[in-house]
């Protein structure tokens, strides 16, 4: 069972990202599982998605989750989110930040001896969809770092995923994506 | 005539999705609404294929619940096909007249995304709605994650429908754990979905201009237990052997079993808990972990809550030595529902399995696989000791200091 969980705020599109990324998941026969806490959720207020990857069909419907995957896609929740919240050793963290590694992780020291990758998902956004939407791009990064897949099968996807939207929107998500998935470090 | 949609074999839809599809695929006439969270994507998504023109039939846009099911009583004693969704204060608001489209024997599918009760307000699941429900008349089928509720959908209306039945069914999902949460759902073609449930048969038709009929009439004490007892009657004899023969076509043409209370390691459980919704499927998985170290634990799920099915569950529990009830309601004032239904059901039997209740989950409160495990822990020591070890009625997942009672 693979886990990811997202840190976002309300309106910067986690669900949508979190459904994409199991939309295709699934194509490859893996069964999967997309959620979210909202609460009566106001946009920019904090709050969390999930994704279960399994061989198996999920039965588990359970919230609580140690993730193998964090994903913080607006820059300010890492020092106001408890975005390490039953952590696992191994767990991977993706933050989207306009700080380098180094400087986020002595920014925040709860980072310290973790497993940690940047990449600016909202600068990103911002210069291709030309929206604070970082959603998409973190999606190319956690294809880059988890190498779960090839970017051609995973873009060609993406596109029938955003197929309701306009196509100019779909080109510059794509590009969002292979920026995210080139400058993640 | 409505467009087809093309749908791939397995969609990634979460409950809501899979409800609205399958409200397309059967083509209802009516669907009037008023749309309340966390139901409202059914609905909304149900405007947006009428506005495409996948749908023929009419999308109503009402001023409140009361109104919504006001509407689809009218539109279902027309002589139609009729279906909404709600949820939570709707339902609340919707329950006068669920009792009337019972008692008019009025066929109409109501899609619960099952949601607490306030005060205080809270937008979550549990299973107060569904709960509040129970004495309404209606035929209660519960889903347990998307793929039931699309597919329970098409079972509802195929029996709901028979003219042997001719009762309103709810088809209820969790709130946002179901309704709310993407899995992969096995699809029907538009063809395949409609074919199932076929086309409606109308049965004293209001518009059926040359058969004049009333609807909605007035009996005192001369004939309103007369009807009543004929209400009973056929949700007591009729429903049950038409579910099971949905069930069982339902199989046939996508492989799918459904059952009136689903089992999972009952065959030699001497323990078992019995719950609803995604609940059923978590304990499931925790079932398997417990069974891998020698613990003979079982999972009992309430598919069709109403008419309730007390010999089929009384011949699942036939052997087991310690249960566990699990409501994800506030029983207010007595036992959990499950406890009592469960008690009634066994006490005229030769099982004499230790009983005890969990009240678990309101208002959304995660229900975790640790929490199971302690479950079953306790009914494991309720076996061992022959009688409760622990009091008969538990909080599970409270904040605070323990509550429990007797």
């Amino acid at each position: 069972m693979l886990e990811i969980r997202w840190h976002s705020r309300a309106g910067q599109g986690a669900v949508t990202g979190a459904k994409g990324l199991a939309d295709v998941v699934s194509t490859t026969g893996k069964h999967v599982q997309a959620f979210a806490f909202y609460g009566s959720a106001k946009r920019g207020a904090a709050m969390t998605a999930y994704n279960r990857v399994d061989d198996q069909v999920i039965m588990n419907h359970e919230k609580f989750m140690a993730p193998d995957y964090v994903l913080v896609i607006d820059p300010a929740l890492v020092y106001v989110a408890d975005f390490t919240a039953f952590e696992k050793p191994d767990t991977v963290y993706i933050i989207t930040t306009h700080l380098s590694t180094q400087e986020l992780i002595a920014s925040q020291p709860k980072l310290e001896g973790k497993k940690v990758y940047t990449v600016d998902c909202i600068k990103i956004s911002q210069e291709t969809i030309g929206k604070a939407i970082p959603n998409t791009p973190m999606l190319g990064a956690l294809m880059k770092v988890s190498g779960m897949y090839e970017m051609d099968f995973f873009k060609e996807n993406m596109i029938r995923v955003l197929k309701k939207l306009p196509q100019k929107i779909i080109d510059a998500n794509m590009i969002a994506i292979q920026r995210a998935y080139d400058e993640v470090k | 005539m409505a467009d087809t949609m093309e749908l791939r074999d397995i969609e990634v839809w979460d409950g809501n999705m899979a409800a609205s599809h399958a409200l397309r695929q059967v083509q209802v006439d009516v669907v009037a609404a008023y749309p309340i969270t966390p139901s409202t994507p059914i609905v909304e998504n149900y405007a947006g294929f009428a506005a495409n023109a996948y749908v023929d039939g009419e999308f109503v846009m009402t001023e409140s619940e009361h109104g919504a099911m006001s509407c689809c009583i009218g539109a279902s004693a027309a002589g139609g096909r009729v279906a909404t969704a709600t949820s939570s204060q709707g339902f609340a608001l919707m329950v006068e007249t669920l009792y009337s489209a019972s008692g008019m024997r009025l066929p109409i599918i109501l899609n619960v995304v099952n949601r607490a009760i306030g005060a205080p307000l809270n937008v979550n699941g549990d299973h107060s709605d569904m709960y509040m429900g129970r004495d309404s008349g209606w035929i209660q089928l519960d889903a347990y994650n998307p793929q039931h509720a699309y597919d329970l959908n098409f079972i509802a209306f195929k029996v709901a429908e028979d003219h042997d039945v001719r009762l309103p069914a709810m088809v209820h999902q969790d709130g946002f754990m179901t309704s709310h949460t993407a899995q992969g759902v096995h699809t029907m073609t538009d063809e395949q979905g409609f074919n199932f449930v076929g086309e409606f048969q109308p049965m004293n038709d209001m518009l059926d201009l040359d058969h004049p009929v009333t609807h909605g009439v007035q009996t005192e004490e001369d004939w309103h237990f007369e009807h009543k007892a004929r209400q009973q009657h056929a949700l007591m004899t009729a429903v049950i052997p038409k579910l099971e023969a949905a069930f069982d076509a339902f199989e046939a043409l996508t492989g799918r079993r459904y059952n009136l209370v689903e089992t999972h390691q009952m065959e030699d459980a001497e323990i078992a808990v019995i719950c609803m919704g995604t609940s059923v499927e978590t304990a499931m998985e925790v079932v398997n972990e417990l069974r891998a170290t020698g613990i003979k634990a079982g999972v009992v799920g309430i598919r069709v809550f109403r008419p309730w099915p007390m010999e089929q569950l009384a011949a699942v529990l036939k052997d087991v030595k310690a249960i566990g009830t699990l409501d994800r309601s506030s029983p207010h004032g007595t036992m959990g529902m499950l406890f009592n239904e469960v008690s009634g059901s066994l006490f005229n039997t030769d099982t004499k399995a230790v009983l005890t209740n969990y009240i678990y989950g309101l208002g959304g409160r995660d229900l975790t696989k640790a929490h199971l495990v302690g479950i079953f822990n306790d009914l494991k020591a309720n076996m061992d000791a022959g009688k409760p070890t622990t009091p008969l009625q538990q909080y599970i997942g409270l904040r605070g200091p323990k509550l429990s009672f007797f």
